[in-house]
């Protein structure tokens, strides 16, 4: 037994140190020919501040930018999660559509170009530029699905938003010192901020229109 | 178009199981391969210093001592751990000490081969945690599944046979030269599509309009590619392989589709390699294909139908993708997930349960054959009996000892599920106001009982995926499902172990005319329909009183 115990012993502590520590810096040093990717895909302003992730949504309000799907999480890159409500909770969304479902991860990066459709009109005027530019951007920031079959199509909503503002800067204040949204709403699930999509038990409530 | 990739994912996962299987035969039947250079010394190193005689052959009791000894010493040094991670290095978030009765579950969960997670990992472990519990764990765990497995299929090909290997050298061999290899391999895909692999702590973004943005993550590659390939499951983050980091893109999301089922599925055909009885392995791959097929087909015509929606979905994986994904981590006792499978149509919801109702449809790596294992040798009797013959199996005879092994783990895992889920919903009923004194259930209804019956089944089944609206860090979940785990996991593989060796210590006979082949299509169609009706007769009832009804009660 006293053998036994050793060895148990011993391949634990063994095999702790190759698949817990060594196994570790051997990826993390492949992980250096893609130094973007490992570091978390960071998308940084000119002054190396970080702006956020390329692959992880952040909140946005504001008229004239797209907006990410709902998050159950409110956008909270630290404690992700998804809203968990069963198909027949009554707070389960009625419309069938991803700009009212709230996503797995609460955190996905991307809209449907179905969805940026719908909101072309809002951000144009917004901007105060033709929407015919606007979807010509949208349509420049598609992703096909792989190989046309793997995925959806999709739109990564903060590099098309940081293309917008690159592109056709908007007349609007500028983000930092901008007067908060009058959309803004209170904690939680913040499904609906999508004005030209309202789920019917959100427009009952009356949410003012944007735009 | 989305319907064509599911075919296609299941197609290249067939295609390419087949040369993995060989490959694990000829590494467990220790027959060079051309990875030798690189593996076989880390291999001989391992051993060496665990002190193990490579020379040593086990019989079935010291195989099964080996495999509990090195099991508990593992349980207890990861224990420490995490209820100690607060105080130790590697943890720039800050994230202080798991709390004992949380731990409990989670280190239970991590050493079964689950992956139940009760914590968030982001918010609940450190990056040491991560490291040298977790993926730790993954690795090791899966690895003993496989040596038991090995060990099992050494008993079938023997005749008059007490030895069946050395355990050491087998979990050796599984987790340095079949898992090792192909998670550098997926975690180098992985890494290239966007998953971070970083030591740094969180990082701090100020977004476009302005507010703070914390991003959590950390080492998270290593961990996410023995997770899909070890069938373990517990995500880096808390929405597992929904969270774009841990699965960035579609082509991601076939890699880790693949890599759920890519070991169980070889699995067989390492069976038929080692015995010799290739067309045994195709009739067992495909009576398990016609299981897992069908509850494809039908969360598909779910998901994508009229009642489907992307609640809970990610729009670049689709609806279709993450159905299969769905069906196959359940049917595979993986558990990740790439959507929430609480959001998923009812009926549809349906279909993870019974992937670990039956828990024999490819399964768990090296268990879940073992689970079929037992089917079989059930079909073998029931057979057996049918045409008035002494039940035979591989020419050896099944007598009371083997079915009475048989049955103790065939019946233990409804026990588990429905006492399980009886005690919950007697300790529910028992209680005043119990929405709000127990948190439990954030949703009514036939769906709050799905989600009690889910988390025993997920825990019975070593499965660790869960309806998460159960709020199930709570003294009540954390104990009982960590208790399901252990006796969910230890006697489906000590019983099977001592039934194998059963059948080994016997004399092979010529299997004779008037027997029933078990390589023959009679004996899947037949093991096919003991796996339905058996599984029907144990888990109807429960169906209908969740899915079912949240279903009829939505029409």
């Amino acid at each position: 037994m006293l053998t036994e115990l050793r060895r148990g012993v011993l391949f634990t502590i063994v095999t702790m140190v190759l698949f817990g520590g060594v196994y570790h810096l051997l990826i993390w040093s492949i992980g250096r020919i893609f130094p973007r990717q490992a570091e978390g895909s960071l998308v940084r302003r000119a002054d190396g501040t970080v702006i956020g992730s390329s692959l992880i949504a952040q909140k946005f309000t504001r008229p004239q930018y797209f907006h990410p799907r709902p998050s159950a999480v409110d956008y909270n890159a630290a404690s992700a999660g998804g809203s968990n409500y069963g198909p027949s909770n009554p707070e389960y969304p009625k419309l069938v559509h991803e700009m009212a479902t709230a996503s797995g991860s609460g955190l996905d990066p991307h809209i449907p170009p179905a969805a940026a459709e719908l909101q072309i009109a809002r951000v144009a005027r917004a901007r105060n530029v033709n929407p015919a530019t606007v979807r010509e951007l949208v349509r420049e920031h598609t992703e096909a699905p792989l190989f046309g079959v793997f995925g959806r199509a999709r739109v990564n909503v903060l590099e098309l938003n940081l293309a917008l503002d690159q592109e056709l800067p908007s007349s609007a204040p500028s983000p930092r010192s901008g007067a908060p949204s009058p959309r803004k709403r209170g904690e939680g699930l913040s499904r609906g901020t999508f004005s030209e999509c309202p789920s019917p038990r959100e427009a009952g409530r009356g949410w003012p229109k944007a735009g | 178009m989305e319907i064509l990739a599911v075919g296609l994912t299941i197609a290249l996962t067939i295609a390419t199981s087949i040369p993995i299987g060989r490959y694990m035969a000829r590494v467990f039947s220790g027959a060079k391969t051309w990875l030798d250079p690189i593996f076989v010394p880390v291999e001989r190193l391992v051993l060496r210093l665990s002190t193990v005689n490579a020379d040593e052959e086990q019989d079935w009791k010291a195989y099964a001592k080996s495999l509990l000894v090195s099991n508990v010493v593992m349980w207890l040094a990861t224990f420490v751990v995490v209820t100690l991670q607060g105080m130790l290095f590697l943890n720039p978030d800050r994230i202080g000490n798991m709390e004992p009765a949380l731990a409990f579950n989670t280190i239970s969960s991590f050493t079964t081969n689950t992956n139940l997670q009760h914590y968030s990992g982001e918010t609940g472990l450190s990056y040491l945690s991560q490291m040298i519990v977790i993926t730790f764990l993954q690795f090791v765990t899966a690895a003993t599944g496989m040596a038991a497995l090995v060990a099992i299929i050494r008993a079938l090909g023997g005749s008059r046979l007490t030895k069946l290997g050395n355990f050491y050298v087998d979990v050796t061999r599984a987790a340095v030269r079949v898992l090792l290899p192909l998670a550098i391999l997926v975690a180098t895909v992985l890494m290239w599509q966007g998953t971070p692999m970083t030591f740094e702590g969180a990082a701090k973004a100020t977004t476009v309009e302005g507010r703070e943005q914390a991003i959590a993550r950390g080492p998270v590659a290593a961990e996410v590619a023995i997770k899909q390939l070890g069938t373990n499951g517990g995500g880096y983050f808390g929405p597992n392989s929904a969270h774009p980091y841990e699965n960035p893109t579609p082509l991601s999301n076939l890699v880790e589709t693949w890599s759920i089922a890519v070991i169980p599925m070889a699995m067989v055909w390492t069976l038929g390699q080692m015995i010799q009885r290739r067309r045994l392995a195709l009739v067992i791959f495909l009576t398990m294909l016609a299981l897992y097929l069908p509850l494809v087909a039908f969360i598909e015509s779910q998901e994508l139908g009229p009642a489907g929606s992307m609640e809970g979905k990610e729009v670049r994986f689709g609806a279709a993708m993450s159905a299969l994904w769905a069906a196959t981590t359940t049917v595979t006792s993986n558990g990740s997930v790439d959507t929430m499978h609480d959001s998923l149509t009812p009926l549809g919801g349906l279909v993870p349960m019974i992937g670990m109702w039956l828990n024999n449809i490819f399964g768990g790596v090296g268990v879940g054959f073992i689970n079929m294992l037992i089917f079989i040798v059930v079909t073998v009797f029931v057979t057996g009996m049918m045409i008035g013959r002494t039940p035979e199996f591989l020419g050896k005879k099944v007598e009371g000892k083997e079915m009475k092994l048989a049955s103790i783990a065939m019946l233990l895992h409804p026990l588990l599920i429905l006492g399980g889920t009886a005690i919950a919903c007697a300790v529910w009923a028992a209680t005043k106001d119990p929405g709000t004194a127990l948190g439990w259930l954030k949703n009514p209804g036939a769906h709050g009982f799905s989600e009690m019956m889910y988390e025993f089944s997920s825990a019975a089944a070593n499965n660790g995926s869960g309806f998460e609206g159960l709020g199930d860090n709570t003294p009540f979940w954390n104990i009982s499902t960590g208790l399901v785990m252990l006796l969910g996991r230890y006697i489906p593989i000590i019983a099977p172990l001592a039934l194998a060796a059963s059948l080994a210590a016997k004399p092979s006979a010529p299997e004779g005319a008037g027997s029933l082949r078990a390589d023959s299509a009679t004996f899947g169609l037949a093991l096919w329909s003991v796996v339905v009706v058996l599984g029907l007769l144990m888990f109807m009832p429960v169906a209908v009183l969740g899915p079912i009804a949240e279903f009829l009660a939505m029409r």
